[in-house]
Order: structure tokens, then C-alpha cells, then sequence
């Protein structure tokens, strides 16, 4: 009995396209839902530490650097925005600048020269002014990100601008 | 083969059809289909035994999946207990796969025993089958060992002792103390060392082991084909049935896969596995502490040897016991080897009878004695 039904099983196609293509139909939207159905919390589960440290960068709008980790005129430091290396530099005439340390071309982190008075970039020789962060020359497409600084007596407020 | 150029017909002008053919001059695709098409499965009222090795490798496959998955967050050694509390609580979705790990690793667990019991008493172990029923023991014994070294990954309480008292039992032979002290546990406590080492058999060496064997048992029941159950074999071929491999077996194997998923997803979802306190060297053990489902029996006949030998006896007679049975059953191929139902074959069934309701009973018995 269920030999005759299966054999008329594999006929159906020629005899009924329509049944056919509304069956293939139906197997490939079950077939995305399930892939959905696992995709979905398969990419949450692994983008979880992604997605926090996402939110937790965001919150984190101003840094305080105290006393004992400012620069001293004429050099730099850097300091961690969140999870960002960030560089603050102390120029000679006493007023701060800092900017986002990370290479806009391929994430190196900057260095500070203060002998040849630019930032630069050892992984691909990228070089960026001392003042505005802007592009001197090199492969990095933008300049780096500026940051607000508000010096005080003692310490320097970093913020986001 | 008469069908094929009809079929090809449709994706002849089509680019892919070029892709095809490329793929097929070097990977033989047509060969396999035409294979696959040819292979016949036989259709009988007891078919509905044949799903389960299926339905085992299907869960072996979301292990496998929902293994690597933990890989990503599970720390062994001095924060198993806080990695598996982030995956449970902290990461999303860490819950559901931490649940479906657990729930998956379970049916595997029931559908392996049933597969072997459906394969015993369709005695599809005989002539030429034998290693079959040998390759898929020692994959049942690796699933097993898989079941108790998973068990300790989290750390928490019950994982702790499950751990202590298993690796306690087989101490008591002769001469294993020391094995179990220097290799197995890592010191003479459950601690660091145990899980650290547990976890390296857990994803590297039980692995490694299974899936060369797995695919050796996988090879033989492709060479030889389904075995046929006695009463069906005894009818004249003319009266027997079969269907092809693919595409209909195929199919009903697959819509059993999706039953399974589905059973696994449905589980893991409204029954998210616990995790209990994390374990303590200074605690005493919890009441009602007892192994996973799928040691019951063995532990249970451990308990009951114990309530009528005195000491240490019932413990070593529990185990001779158990390891005669053992042996007994993976000969039992060898034992019950007639083509034709004789005496062997009816010795055979009725071992098979006595332990499953052996386990059955004792396993009752051990919840019941909780």
C-alpha cells in the first residue's frame, strides 16, 4: 500500500507544477524561518561582549587625568577613554590638546614626537599635525578625532566633543 | 539512470549547470545520487526503529554546535563556576545554549540506548553486522564518559559531589586507587585539577575518539545496508517491502530530525537547565545527591549489592556483576551467531528482556530510594 503511495509521490511534480512549486515554496520559508529561529541568538550570543563594551563606551563622556598623570610640558602621555587609547599632549606654551590615539588607517596607536613636532604613525609612516589632529601626510584617509580640554589647577578634564 | 537526462534538462542552458558539471566531472555527484537513489531502505512495521541512530546523530551534531558555542565564554580551572554563571545569566542567549547543551546531551543519551536496544532485539547485530554492534558500544561508552566529565564543567554543588562519588566507586578495586588519584582526578580531591583535566578529555580527546568511530559505524551500516528484523526476514522476498534511500527515506529521516530539534528547543526553552551553588570542599554533601538519569541503574545495583554484602564487598560484586553483563552483551554476536531462530537466539532475546527491565527497575528503585 504506502509502495504505491510513495511512487506516486515522485510523480507529482511532472503531473502537478503547481503543488510543486507552492510545496518548494513552503519548505524554503520553513527553511528561513528555522535558519532565523538559530541565527538570531547565535549572533546575540557571540556579539554580547561587543555589543556591551559598545554601551559602556557610550556612557563614558568626560576623563579626569590627575595631577600625577599629566604630562610635563613638551611631552604626552596616554590614557585609556573608555577602552580607547587616547593621547594628551602638554605643549611647551602650558595648554593641553588631546586626540584619539588610534590611526584612522589601519588602527595603529599614534606616538607623540616631540623632535620632529608631529604624531606619527610607525605602521605605515601616517602623519598628523600636533594641533588640530588634521592629516600632514601618509595613507590615513581623515585626521584624528579631537577631544575637548579644560585644564584646572591640578588636574585636566577630557571630554567628548 | 533513466530519469536523469530528464532532470538535467531543466538546468542545461542555465549557468549552473556548468558549475555542475564541473563539481560533478571531479566529485563524482552524479555516482552519488544515482547511489543514493538506487539504495533501498526496508519497510516494515518495525521501521520506525530505524530513525533512531538518526535522531542520536542529530543531537551529536547540536552538541558539537552548542559545544563550540560554550567554548567561546567557558573558562576551566579556578572560574569554571563564575564563566558558566556569566553564560547563564550575564551573556544573551548564553541560557539557551548552556539548555539546549544539557537537554541535547540527555536525548542523545536515550536515543543511543534506544538505538541499541531496537538493534539488539532486531538482532541486526549478526553476521555481517558484528562490528557494527561493536563500533556503536564503544560510541555509547564514549557518550557515556562525554555525560560524566560534561557534568563537572559548570562546578557547582551536585556536579561537585556526582563527580566525587563516581570517581569514588571504581577507587575501591583493586589497584585502581591509584590510577584514579594520579590520572584521572588530578589529587585526591575533586578540585581544579579535576576540571581542568576533564575538560581537555571533554572537548579534545572524547572527540577525537568519536568521530573516527562514529564514522566507521556510519561506513558499515552504509556497506551492509538496514538489517532486517527476524520475523520480516523469514517472509519470502517477494512479500517484503522497501523504499529508496533518497529521496524518501531521506525525507523521513529529516522530518524525524525536526521532531527532534524541535523536542530539544521546546525543552531548553521552558525547562532552562539550573545551576546550582557553586561547589564547596568545606560543604557537606546536599541530600537526595544522585547521579545523572543514565548511571541510575549501575548506581543503584552499586547501593542494593551493598544493603546485602557487608563493606566494601557489595560494591566490588556489584562491579564483577555489571562487567560480566557488559561482556556477555558485547559478544553477544558472536553468542546468538545462528541465521535460523534457534536456542541461542531465544537465550539472546531473553537477556536482552532481563536488562532492560533490569534497568528500568533499578532505576525506578533508585529515585524511589532517594
Amino acid at each position: 500500500m504506502s509502495d504505491s503511495t510513495i511512487s506516486d509521490l515522485t510523480n507529482i511534480g511532472d503531473s502537478q507544477p503547481a503543488r510543486r512549486g507552492l510545496l518548494q515554496l513552503g519548505i524554503t520559508l520553513a527553511g528561513a524561518c528555522y535558519a532565523g529561529a538559530i541565527g538570531y541568538p547565535v549572533y546575540r550570543y557571540l556579539a554580547t561582549p561587543a555589543r556591551r563594551a559598545e554601551i559602556a563606551e557610550g556612557e563614558i563622556t568626560t576623563v579626569t587625568v590627575a595631577a600625577n598623570g599629566l604630562p610635563g610640558p613638551g611631552t604626552a602621555t596616554i590614557f585609556l577613554f573608555g577602552s580607547r587609547p587616547t593621547l594628551l599632549i602638554h605643549h611647551q606654551d602650558g595648554h593641553y590638546v588631546a586626540f584619539d590615539a588610534v590611526c584612522s588607517h589601519l588602527g595603529c596607536t599614534v606616538a607623540y614626537q616631540p623632535e620632529n613636532h608631529r604624531i606619527f604613525c610607525p605602521c605605515h609612516g601616517g602623519v598628523y599635525d600636533v594641533n588640530t589632529g588634521a592629516v600632514v601626510s601618509g595613507p590615513p584617509p581623515r585626521g584624528l578625532t579631537v577631544y575637548h580640554v579644560e585644564a584646572k589647577d591640578d588636574h585636566v578634564v577630557i571630554s567628548k566633543v | 539512470m533513466s530519469s536523469f537526462p530528464k532532470s538535467e534538462a531543466s538546468v542545461d542552458s542555465g549557468p549552473m549547470h556548468g558549475v555542475y558539471k564541473w563539481a560533478d566531472e571531479r566529485l563524482g555527484l552524479t555516482d552519488l545520487a544515482a547511489f543514493a537513489a538506487h539504495k533501498q531502505v526496508p519497510q516494515h512495521k518495525h521501521s520506525f526503529w530505524y530513525y533512531w541512530g538518526g535522531i542520536s546523530l542529530l543531537c551529536f551534531i547540536v552538541q558539537l554546535l552548542t559545544g563550540v558555542l560554550l567554548l567561546v565564554y567557558y573558562r576551566p580551572g579556578k572560574e569554571a563556576y563564575e564563566s558558566v554563571r556569566q553564560i547563564t545569566y550575564d551573556v544573551d542567549f548564553g541560557w539557551l545554549v548552556r539548555s539546549a547543551h544539557s537537554w541535547s546531551a540527555n536525548i542523545m543519551v536515550f536515543a543511543v540506548f534506544v538505538h541499541m536496544f531496537s538493534v539488539f532485539f532486531m538482532k541486526a547485530y549478526k553476521k555481517p553486522r558484528e562490528f557494527g554492534w561493536w563500533t556503536g558500544l564503544g560510541l555509547l561508552g564514549i557518550v557515556m564518559i562525554f555525560g560524566f566529565s560534561g557534568y563537572l564543567l559548570p562546578m557547582d554543588e551536585l556536579s561537585y559531589f556526582a563527580t566525587k562519588v563516581g570517581l569514588q566507586l571504581p577507587s575501591t578495586l583493586p589497584g585502581m586507587g591509584a590510577v584514579v588519584n594520579n590520572i584521572v582526578r588530578g589529587g585526591p580531591s575533586v578540585g581544579e585539577n579535576t576540571v581542568q583535566r576533564f575538560f581537555a578529555l571533554h572537548v579534545v580527546v572524547l572527540p577525537l575518539l568519536f568521530m573516527p568511530l562514529l564514522g566507521l559505524h556510519l561506513a558499515l551500516v552504509q556497506k551492509h545496508g538496514n538489517a532486517l528484523p527476524p520475523g520480516e526476514a523469514a517472509r519470502p522476498a517477494s512479500e517484503r517491502r522497501s523504499v529508496p534511500f533518497f529521496p524518501n527515506f531521506f525525507a523521513m529521516d529529516l522530518a524525524m530530525w525536526l521532531i527532534a530539534l524541535n523536542v530539544i528547543t521546546i525543552l531548553a526553552t521552558l525547562f532552562p537547565w539550573d545551576l546550582g551553588q557553586p561547589a564547596n570542599a568545606l560543604a557537606s554533601a546536599p541530600v537526595g545527591i544522585h547521579p545523572e538519569w543514565y548511571f541510575m541503574s549501575q548506581f543503584q545495583l552499586l547501593k542494593g549489592m551493598g544493603l546485602v554484602l557487608p563493606g566494601m564487598m557489595g560494591e566490588i560484586v556489584g562491579m564483577g556483576l555489571f562487567t560480566v553483563v557488559l561482556i556477555f552483551w558485547a559478544l553477544m554476536p558472536l553468542f546468538d551467531s545462528e541465521t535460523v531462530a534457534g536456542k541461542r537466539g531465544r537465550i539472546a532475546t531473553w537477556t536482552g528482556y532481563l536488562v532492560v527491565t533490569g534497568m528500568l527497575g533499578l532505576t525506578i528503585w533508585g529515585y524511589a530510594a532517594l
